[in-house]
């Protein structure tokens, strides 16, 4: 049975792992079939276009090239191997010398700093088919906010190559973590998506749990005891200031998420130890209860649309994961593996699900679709959990708790295939990442 | 899995059997150790109770290290055990006899479990402590309930001997000190 199991799961991988893709065609990687070589590219120096952005031109395409190593689809060519060099942005690029080098993608870009005000200019280029890819866009920002300006360039190039949308133009909000595990201290931290620009939105005084985005990227829900019980409280990122959510007096309430729309907040409230799941109105703070039973319901996740929710309950006697209507209703059990299953959370593209899996003393990230079908499990540890997904819905970011008396929580981000496992760099220790939508 | 869960039982029975002894939570009422000074050299009668101390029944030690303020709990369990009855038979009474005190019980989970379902089976163990509370004369009035999920391990250990005393509801007296 086990084995049985075993094998589906690996044939179910082994079936996402497609052949190298050859570069005969147009440069081209698709994601779902999963990449075994990853593309070379080079990414020159940007050209400096006034005297200041010397030292830019040269950062940004670092980050460029960082962002795109990342994905573990993409190798870059090393300057060292350079043949040519790129003087002018608009001089014709001389594809035999990138050709020679293997280089299949080349991004040229230039920067221009005026004041404060920074302009990025960028092209791609399919050097084996001997032309630019899509045209060359321009991004102009600020100069405090250059390493955005990378990201765009970054996630244009993925976007171009992977027809995906891209993902590096994000950031994600955490529960950062020092101390050892009886005395351990929490506050959120936010961050860019590689771990940039980190900064802390509370102080450590009182337990932080699982910070939500909002839609827009604006707002961050999330569960504080500091008022001696758990309750929910928003918080508006610009400003830092917060308010409680939702806290009757003698409940708690916990795991909340917004609706697609921003104006509505699932959540979990224990009452008579009972844990059930709620919707809230977060202007009027009018609540509906949405189950009703003796099991406890709770890590409520909304479809992208709006209208389904998946949670998970222990009804039928332990964790496993449900999809019911979002205004209520009869639920449809969706997991039915072997051990059990937690924390679901949509996917932003609304074709999967992913989970915390507990098995046989292990846990897992792990993937399915939403009738339960192609379940795919993408890493194991002594404990993952609490999953979070890219906005391109191709990547997902996860902690992982060592073992023993000095375990720590860090975060790793790994891809829907199960490939590409990485440590994403934190300040301290960190759990229950959220992975807010692209940037406006 | 039966040897596993006579395994779990029997440690789950050991660490039971081991809580009611002082322990760190024990040790929160260590205004005794300087009481005793000051008793003893002011009054000088030696034969008396230090208000406040793990031998004044009516303290908050007494109630911690002698009546045994937690009970512990199987994993994913939240029925009271026989032992967790009998440890609060012992706080149902000494509740009444000081009535002066209110409790907030606290659930918690072993590190086990995903942080959002934790939070609901600790207040499920913690409200299992209430009800029974409850179901012995102690006034619902005086009772109320947190849960910390996996937050607050008093034992660091990854193996069921740490995760045993982590699976816990502990009675956490409030007021009381004025009276």
């Amino acid at each position: 049975m086990t084995l049985r199991f075993l094998s589906i799961i690996l044939a179910l991988v082994c079936a996402f792992v497609g052949p190298v893709q050859a570069q005969d065609g147009p440069l081209r990687i698709e994601i779902t079939e999963g990449v075994i070589e990853p593309l070379p590219f080079a990414v020159p120096s940007f050209q400096p276009e006034s005297g200041e952005s010397g030292q830019m031109a040269n950062d940004l395409a670092r980050v460029v090239a960082e962002d795109l190593i990342g994905t573990g689809l993409f190798r870059e060519v090393p300057a060292s191997a350079f043949i040519s060099t790129v003087s002018d942005f608009n001089a014709p690029v001389q594809y035999a010398d990138w050709k020679a080098i293997n280089a299949q993608a080349l991004v040229t870009g230039a920067v221009n700093v005026s004041g404060n005000t920074l302009n990025v200019k960028f092209r791609l280029y399919d050097v084996f088919s001997g032309a630019e890819l899509g045209s060359g866009l321009q991004f102009s920002g600020t100069t405090d906010g250059w390493r955005r300006m990378a990201h765009k360039v970054a996630d244009a190039v993925y976007s171009r190559i992977t027809g995906e949308g891209g993902y590096f133009d994000s950031r994600v909000v955490y529960v950062s973590e020092t101390g050892p595990k009886d005395d351990r201290k929490k506050r959120l931290g936010i961050m860019d998506y590689d771990g940039a620009n980190n900064k802390f939105l509370t102080e450590s005084g009182s337990i932080v749990l699982a910070p939500r985005f909002s839609p827009s990227g604006d707002r961050v829900l999330y569960t504080s005891y500091e008022s001696g019980f758990p309750r929910i409280y928003v918080m508006d990122i610009g400003s830092v200031s917060r308010r409680a959510l939702e806290g009757a007096e003698g409940s708690m309430s916990f795991a909340p998420r917004f609706s697609p729309s921003g104006q509505t907040v699932v959540y979990s409230l224990t009452n008579g130890g009972n844990t059930d799941i709620y919707t809230m109105d977060v202007n009027s703070g009018q609540s509906v209860r949405l189950t009703n039973t003796p099991s406890i319901e709770t890590a409520p996740s909304y479809s992208p649309d709006g209208s389904r929710i998946v949670f998970e309950s222990d009804r039928s006697g332990n964790q496993q994961l449900y999809v019911m209507s979002a205004t209520g209703g009869e639920p449809t059990r969706i997991s039915f593996g072997e051990g059990r299953y937690g924390t679901p959370v949509w996917s932003p593209r609304g074709d999967l699900v992913a989970f915390t899996k507990q098995n046989k003393g292990r846990f897992h990230i792990g993937v399915m679709r939403l009738d339960g079908s192609e379940e795919r499990l993408l890493t194991a540890s002594f404990l993952d959990e609490g999953p979070t997904w890219a906005p391109n819905g191709r990547v997902i970011m996860f902690a992982r708790e060592t073992q023993g008396a000095g375990g720590a929580s860090s975060l790793y981000s790994v891809d829907i295939s199960g490939r590409n496992l990485r440590p994403v760099r934190t300040p301290e220790g960190a759990s229950d990442p959220s992975w807010s939508p692209l940037q406006q | 899995m039966k040897r596993i869960l006579t395994g779990t039982l029997l440690i789950a029975a050991l660490a039971v059997s081991a809580c009611t002894n002082p322990n760190r939570f024990g040790a929160d009422g260590s205004a005794n150790g300087l009481g005793a000074n000051g008793a003893n050299g002011s009054a000088g009668i030696n034969s008396g109770v230090i208000p406040g101390s793990a031998n004044d029944p009516a303290s908050s030690a007494y109630f911690q290290q002698a009546i045994g303020d937690r009970v512990l709990f199987l994993v994913d369990q939240s029925n009271l055990t026989d032992i967790g009855r009998s440890t609060l038979d012992g706080q149902a009474r000494w509740l009444l006899t000081n009535s002066d005190y209110q409790a907030v019980i606290e659930g918690h989970a072993d590190e086990q479990g995903t942080r959002e379902y934790n939070i609901a089976l600790g207040a499920r163990r913690a409200t299992a402590v209430q009800e029974y509370l409850i179901s012995q004369g102690v006034p619902s009035s005086r009772l109320r309930i947190i849960s910390y999920g996996k937050e607050r391990p008093i034992e660091v250990c990854s193996q069921e001997a740490c995760y045993a005393k982590n699976r816990r509801a502990v009675t956490v007296l409030a007021g009381g000190l004025t009276s």
